[in-house]
């Protein structure tokens, strides 16, 4: 094993859940506000799963009052509280995009039947 | 002044205490050993030469077999040498240990070879248009004045071989050692490729 590869090896953390595009991810997020800090959720459909070791990271996007906000984290950083899988979506690609174009209804991910 | 020859082993990424995200370049660095010293009285300079990375004694010829055998020490593949007094003799030993996290430190590589390019990627130039009816796209305009002076100044910034050049990459910083691995991290980029010969200059 690589002297890069090792290194990386000992960021990744344990505790993150398997998911992938199409979930409905709740991101418990930790945001620094001067001197407090305090967990900001952010809920939406994982469109996007990219990159390997601890450079990995995963796009949620949500539509907030109409218009669609997309935010990427490092899936392996420390500021993640939690990561909380709220569905599972069924969907037939890996890369989401086509989501951004669609609107109200169409926007949708179909959850998967168990 | 402290100098360690290295091998780029490529890039990567860390999370820092905050959580913000630290990129750096690991290079696998030393452990060098000294070969050579050179001094004002024999050499008219002082200088220290330093060998780094282990190989077959059958690749090296014979003549610098014996300038390692003169040293009284392992033959090495690459020799570098650095100027100025420094206080070793021949034989020591540099580690990773000589850095630590925090130092500023300059790195030296043969950046990557881009071929025969144009003055765009060379130089930065702007180029023209790309439509509107425009000819003008990627060449590099006029190049000097007619008759007087009849010919192209030297120096003139025009297309040609870029990269595979020695560069020295200034004001970056260690951010971390592995003195086990023999590892040392610096902040940001560096020249050359991986696996590339590199200089770290504290």
């Amino acid at each position: 094993m690589g002297a890069i590869e090792e290194f990386e090896r000992a960021q990744l953390r344990q505790d993150i859940p398997d998911f992938k595009s199409g979930d409905t991810l709740r991101v418990h997020f930790k945001v620094v506000e001067g001197s407090r800090e305090r967990i900001q959720v952010f809920q939406g459909f994982c469109i996007r799963k990219q990159g390997q070791g601890a450079r990995e990271t995963f796009t949620v996007r949500k539509q907030s009052f109409g218009v669609g906000v997309e935010r990427t984290f490092p899936l392996h950083s420390p500021k993640i509280e939690k990561i909380e899988v709220a569905a599972i979506g069924d969907v037939a690609r890996a890369k989401l995009y086509y989501l951004r174009e669609k609107l109200g209804k169409k926007a949708r991910v179909k959850e998967k039947r168990m | 002044m402290k100098t360690l020859l290295g091998t780029k082993l490529g890039m990567t990424q860390y999370f820092n205490e905050d959580g913000t995200v630290v990129r750096c370049t690991v290079v696998q660095a030393g452990p060098c050993v000294v070969t050579q010293k050179k001094t004002v009285e024999n050499d008219g300079y002082a200088a220290t030469q330093i060998a780094y990375g282990d190989v077959k004694p059958k690749r090296l010829t014979k003549p610098v077999l014996g300038h390692f055998k003169k040293a009284g020490v392992a033959p090495k593949r690459h020799l570098v040498e650095v100027r100025g007094e420094d206080g070793l003799v021949v034989g020591d030993a540099i580690t990773v240990e000589v850095f630590a996290p925090g130092d500023k430190v300059k790195v030296t590589g043969i950046s990557k070879g881009k071929g025969f390019q144009g003055v765009i990627k060379r130089h930065g130039f702007g180029g023209g248009p790309g439509y509107h009816g425009a000819h003008f796209h990627r060449a590099p305009g006029s190049i000097g004045s007619s008759a007087d002076p009849s010919r192209v100044y030297p120096g003139s910034r025009l297309p040609g071989h870029m990269g595979n050049v020695r560069v020295t990459q200034t004001g970056l910083t260690v951010v971390k050692t592995d003195p086990d691995k023999n590892l040392v991290m610096v902040k940001g980029a560096i020249p050359g490729s991986t696996g590339s010969l590199v200089v770290i200059r504290g």
